[in-house]
Order: structure tokens, then C-alpha cells, then sequence
């Protein structure tokens, strides 16, 4: 048997480097797992300062022992190369492996082992933990807002109806999909406003008027985002064409729209849309706050889309321009067969970035009175009963937007993957 | 001797103070068959992009088969319908398969039924032997392939003219054949031509006429046999010596 280098493992002597460095990590592990997760100090016996610092140099040197490259493990190559590449990655990794350690007890604690949900006043919460009874009495309205609870089923109806009508596309049939696009830009806009101004609005058919400002909560922030998703890809889509177009005047006007629009903070557009607005308009025209609200952030997010888009068009060769061209097609089949496909497809990850921004700007509309989820947190924590649960209320909010963006992410991810025909 | 197809008169064009062309005249017939060569930057690609405007002439007159090429796009788009174009970067729609790439223009410019132009599609990309690719992409082809397809989408559109912008020079030596072969068929068929090329193989094979330019200007233009038998000015004697 060679001669052991501690400083220097080699292949020769992989196993007695291998285990002696993973017992070595394991105990920095444990010692670390130990005081988090119990209390408990098993290097009491130890001056503080090394006693603290100790988990850290074992597992520094373990990392080092288990440093051989070329060693035939498969896992263990790939771990060398990926976390353990030098002594400065390896402590990286240590720390991190520690913080993580350290910090899931008291998260796990407050999240779930001390935390209450029974009870339906605030003297239920005795624990030091969340107090998800707040979240579990006020969940209706965070959802819905003032809206009425006898009356919620009709937002109940209107979106299961929008959900599975949402769903038409994968109905296997070749006459269908003749009409999807069709469907899905303009017949299904239509039917999800029909919903939502003679359902959840209602004031005809015997179902009793809601005003908007009743609306709120979760409901709002879907209705909100939806409309506004809805109608500012389009205008969006023509700002960035009418920006490179050829006729100055079409462009100069495209031009300061989309600058007004990104100069302006969203939450001065929203004020505007609602105090200034209406001083312009004809005494008897009215129109409603929410849809004031809705074509505010379209427009303002309209210049976004447009600026994404116009990224997609300067990035198609000329040659694509020049084919279409060549084959005799006018403008708009030019734009609509060869150049917008492409161009679209290019900014999928632009233009999802964008409506993530839009959905998670939407809270904003409490400056004009309009309390969707957050602003129903606000409410509610500002209640006397309830006071001193923000934490559990933002939490709550924040796991909500969170499965809301991760969903709208995976699905522009995926939209990605089936466009893509070339490379 | 009939009525010329393509008749250029006293055509200038300038890239801002550049000017590319200078006093073009150029008479093409029906059925006849043009190279043009000359050295890089001497307006080949661009005296063959004015005649279907994809660039902009600044003085002098185009005619295209009896319309002169103005302002006014529906001329335009009326002459490009029926001028076939080639590029050198064959510049293919990637995000259509072959077939789409071939019956796009048909069926939304020339509004012909979906099923004709997919017939026309399928004969023309048999002609130029790449039927058995129609469902693929773009991005799937070779050069070769991809060039091939790209004058199979041009002839769909049933042109009267064909223009072809240095076909095989972003192609391999082994491909540049193939696609030379399906020139040469469309020559033998009768179609009138405008080729900007450096392969004088070609030119000598299926020319009717040879122009040689440089800085701008018709050089010479002489029938094939003379072009390359007795060049008259210096210049194209200097460019045949260095590239034959």
C-alpha cells in the first residue's frame, strides 16, 4: 500500500479517502442537524468559537478527501464537478447545505407544527406558530370580496363555465379546429364577457345588479387579469408594427403612444383613469370604474407587449421579408403567414414575463378603491378583531400569486416547446 | 422580334450619396436565358432585386411584362406574383414544412383551392426531386435540399420570370450540382432566366446572353459564345482570366 498523502487523494487509495471523507461530512452534517433540530450541542466539549466553527472544517476536509477526479463513480464524478471543484466551492456548498438546515425547523414550526387552524375567533391562536384560523375565516373574502355570499354562485358558475370552455380546443375534431383561432381571440373573449356582465354584474334576468366596487378578492384579480391579458396582446401587437411602419405617420403616432405609456408610473395611470378621466367625458356617459381600470392596464401594458414584440420582428432576418415579398404577398398576409409567427414564437418568453408583471401589478388597483386579494388582506388586517396577522395574510397571498405565475411560466414553457419547428 | 418582357431604361440607384447603378439599359425577351456575373459590390444582386422592386429604383423605368414598376403596391404586388425569385440564403419559412412553404403564396395570393395548390406543390417539388421530404421543415433539409425547395415554392406561384440572386453560393461543392441540374431543367423548359452566378460552367451550358458588370455598369454584354470566345473590353477579359 502506498504511502498516505492526506493532502494529496489519489485513485490508488480511493476507498480509504472515500469513506474516511464521507464519515467526515456526515458528522458535520449531524452536528449541524442536531443543534437544529433538536438543541442539542454533541461538540459542547469544545472551546464556542470551534465548537461553531468545527461542522464547517470537517466538512471542508471531507469535500476535500472525496475530491479524486477520474474516480470511476459515476455520481461521485458528477458531484466533483458540480458542487466540490476547489476548497472555495466546497465551503459554498457547506454553507449552503447548513443554512438550509438551519433554517427549515423554525419555518416547518411556524408553517405547520405550532401553527392553529381550528377556531373560529382570533383567542383560538395560542400557538407561537401561523394563525391559518385568520386565513380560514376571512378565505370567502379573500375569494370574492363584498360580493354577496347568497349571491357567489354565480361567480362560482361563471368560471367553471369560462374553465372548461377554455378546454374547447382539445376536443378532437377536424371541424373545430378550423374555428379555434377564431374561437379563442374573439368568440371566447365575448362569451367571457357576456358571463361576467350579465352573471356576476347581473341586473337583468331577474338576477340582482352587483355593483363593481362590491367585487374583489381572488374573483377580481382573475376578471382583472384576464380582460387585461385579453386585450393587450392585440394592441400590443399593432404599437409594435405600426412603430417599424413605413408611414411616418402611423409610426410617429405608435411611437409616442408606447413612450407616453412606459413613462408613466401604472399607479398615476390608475389614478388618472378614475379621478381625471371622467372630468373629460360627457356628463350623462358613464362608465364603470372597473372598466376604466381594465383599459388602463391594457394600455399601459400594451406598450410593454409592444416593445417585446417589436424585439421578436428585428431579430427575423431580412431574407424572411424579402421571401414573402417575392412570392407577391401585400403587407398584412406578409405579416400574418411569415413574419408574426415567427416573431411571436421567438418572444414567448417576453411576452410571458410580461403578463407575469401584469398579473402581479394588479394589486395596484386599490388605489382607485378596487380590492382584489391584496387588497382584501389590507382590509382584513386592519380589522380590530383580526389585527396582527399581516405575516399569515401575505404568506397566503403570496402562495396564491405564486401558483397563479408558476402555472402561467410552465404553460408559455410549453407553448415554447410545441412551436418550435426549427434548429 | 417581339415585345421585350423585361425592358430597363436609363436606370440609376443610389444608397444614400453611393450610387450603386448607373445607367442601366437591359432588354430581356420572352423565353431567354441571362447570366450576369462581375466581381463582389459591382450591383449584380441589386440590378435583379430592382426588377421585382424589391429595391427601389431612383431614376430611369422599369417595365415588367407591360407594367412599369411605380409607387403604386398593387402593381408591385401584381408584377412579383408573377416574378419567380431564388435567394443565395434560400431563406426558406422555417416554421412551415415544405409542403406549406410551397402552397402559402398559392392559395392566399393567387386564391387558388387548397387542394390544387397542393397538387401544384407536389408536381413541382417532384420536379426538382425532393416530393419525398413535403412534410418536413426547413431546418431539416440540407443546403442542397432546402435551394431545391426554395425554386419549387418560387415556380408555384407559376411565374412568368425567374430570378436567382446567386443560388449555389452558400452551398457545398457537392450540392451546388444538384441544384445547378434543376436550373438547367427549368432553362430546358422554356422559362426566361436572370442569373447572377459565378458558375461559368452554367453560364457556357444554358445562357443565351452573358452580361458582365462592374462598379455599377453594363460592362459588356455579348451572346454566350462570344462573351466567353472574344470578351471585347480589358476589364472582362481581366475578370474571365482570373475566374475560368
Amino acid at each position: 500500500m502506498n504511502k498516505l498523502n492526506f493532502l494529496r487523494p489519489n485513485i490508488e487509495n480511493l476507498n480509504t479517502y472515500l469513506y474516511s471523507g464521507i464519515f467526515l461530512i456526515s458528522i458535520a452534517i449531524l452536528d449541524v442537524s442536531l443543534s437544529s433540530f433538536f438543541s442539542t450541542n454533541i461538540t459542547s466539549f469544545l472551546p464556542n468559537f470551534i465548537s461553531f466553527l468545527l461542522p464547517l472544517i470537517l466538512g471542508t476536509v471531507g469535500l476535500h478527501f472525496i475530491r479524486i477526479e477520474f474516480s470511476g463513480i459515476k455520481n461521485l464524478d458528477l458531484l466533483n464537478k458540480n458542487i466540490n471543484t476547489n476548497t472555495f466551492n466546497a465551503v459554498l456548498t457547506l454553507l449552503i447545505i447548513f443554512a438550509v438546515i438551519k433554517s427549515i425547523p423554525p419555518f416547518l414550526s411556524w408553517f405547520i407544527f405550532d401553527a392553529t387552524i381550528s377556531g373560529d375567533t382570533k383567542e383560538a391562536c395560542t400557538g407561537t406558530g401561523a394563525c391559518w384560523t385568520y386565513i380560514k375565516i376571512w378565505l370567502n373574502r379573500f375569494v370574492y370580496g363584498m360580493y354577496p355570499n347568497e349571491l357567489q354562485w354565480r361567480i362560482n358558475l361563471s368560471f367553471i363555465a369560462l374553465i372548461g370552455l377554455a378546454f374547447v380546443g382539445l376536443i378532437p375534431s377536424e371541424k373545430i379546429k378550423k374555428f379555434l383561432t377564431l374561437y379563442y381571440v374573439v368568440i371566447y373573449p365575448i362569451i367571457a364577457f357576456v358571463l361576467i356582465y350579465y352573471l356576476i354584474s347581473g341586473g337583468a334576468f331577474g338576477l340582482e345588479w352587483v355593483e363593481t366596487g362590491a367585487w374583489g378578492g381572488l374573483s377580481l384579480t382573475f376578471i382583472v387579469s384576464f380582460f387585461c391579458l385579453i386585450f393587450c396582446f392585440p394592441v400590443g401587437m399593432f404599437l409594435a408594427l405600426g412603430r417599424r411602419s413605413e408611414l411616418p405617420t402611423v409610426r410617429y403616432i405608435s411611437v409616442g403612444f408606447i413612450e407616453f405609456w412606459r413613462g408613466v408610473p401604472l399607479i398615476t395611470v390608475l389614478f388618472m383613469s378614475s379621478v381625471m378621466f371622467p372630468m373629460f367625458l360627457p356628463e350623462d356617459f358613464f362608465m364603470d370604474k372597473l372598466v376604466r381600470v381594465i383599459i388602463a392596464i391594457s394600455l399601459f401594458e400594451a406598450a410593454y407587449v409592444a416593445e417585446v414584440i417589436r424585439g421578436g420582428l428585428q431579430a427575423l432576418p431580412r431574407g424572411q421579408y424579402d421571401a414573402a415579398k417575392s412570392l407577391g404577398m401585400g403587407y398584412w398576409k406578409m405579416h400574418i403567414f411569415v413574419i408574426l409567427p415567427q416573431a411571436l414564437k421567438l418572444v414567448i418568453p417576453g411576452i410571458a414575463n410580461t403578463f407575469l408583471a401584469l398579473v402581479k401589478d394588479t394589486p395596484l388597483i386599490f388605489v382607485v378603491g378596487l380590492l382584489e386579494i391584496v387588497g382584501m388582506l389590507n382590509l382584513a388586517k386592519t380589522n380590530p378583531k383580526w389585527l396582527g396577522y399581516a405575516m399569515e395574510g401575505y404568506v397566503f397571498a403570496a402562495i396564491i400569486f405564486w401558483i397563479i405565475c408558476y402555472a402561467m411560466s410552465k404553460y408559455s414553457y410549453n407553448l415554447e416547446i410545441k412551436y418550435k419547428t426549427d434548429r | 422580334m417581339s415585345e421585350p418582357i423585361i425592358k430597363i431604361e436609363g436606370m440609376n440607384k443610389w444608397f444614400g450619396d453611393f450610387q450603386v447603378l448607373k445607367d442601366i439599359n437591359l432588354a430581356v425577351e420572352k423565353n431567354k436565358k441571362i447570366v450576369v456575373c462581375g466581381p463582389s459590390g459591382s450591383g449584380k444582386s441589386t440590378l435583379i432585386r430592382c426588377i421585382n422592386r424589391l429595391e427601389e429604383h431612383q431614376k430611369g423605368s422599369i417595365v415588367v411584362d407591360g407594367t412599369e414598376l411605380t409607387e403604386n403596391t398593387k402593381n408591385i404586388e401584381a408584377i412579383r406574383a408573377e416574378v419567380g425569385m431564388v435567394f443565395q440564403q434560400f431563406n426558406l419559412f422555417p416554421h412551415l414544412s415544405i409542403l406549406d412553404n410551397c402552397t402559402l403564396a398559392p392559395i392566399w395570393v393567387k386564391k387558388m383551392p387548397k387542394k390544387d395548390a397542393e397538387d401544384l406543390a407536389m408536381k413541382q417539388l417532384e420536379q426538382v426531386q425532393i416530393v419525398d421530404q413535403a412534410q418536413k421543415f426547413p431546418g431539416q433539409l440540407s443546403g442542397g435540399q432546402q435551394q431545391r425547395c426554395a425554386i419549387a415554392r418560387a415556380l408555384c406561384m407559376e411565374p412568368k420570370i425567374m430570378l436567382f440572386d446567386e443560388p449555389t453560393s452558400a452551398l457545398d461543392p457537392e450540392m451546388i450540382k444538384e441544384v445547378l441540374d434543376a436550373m438547367v431543367n427549368l432553362a430546358k423548359a422554356g422559362m426566361t432566366m436572370i442569373v447572377v452566378t459565378h458558375e461559368m460552367g452554367f453560364a457556357k451550358e444554358v445562357a443565351d446572353e452573358v452580361i458582365f458588370m462592374d462598379e455599377g455598369m453594363i460592362v459588356e454584354k455579348a451572346e454566350t459564345k462570344e462573351f466567353f470566345a472574344n470578351p471585347k473590353s480589358d476589364r472582362t477579359k481581366l475578370f474571365l482570366s482570373q475566374i475560368l
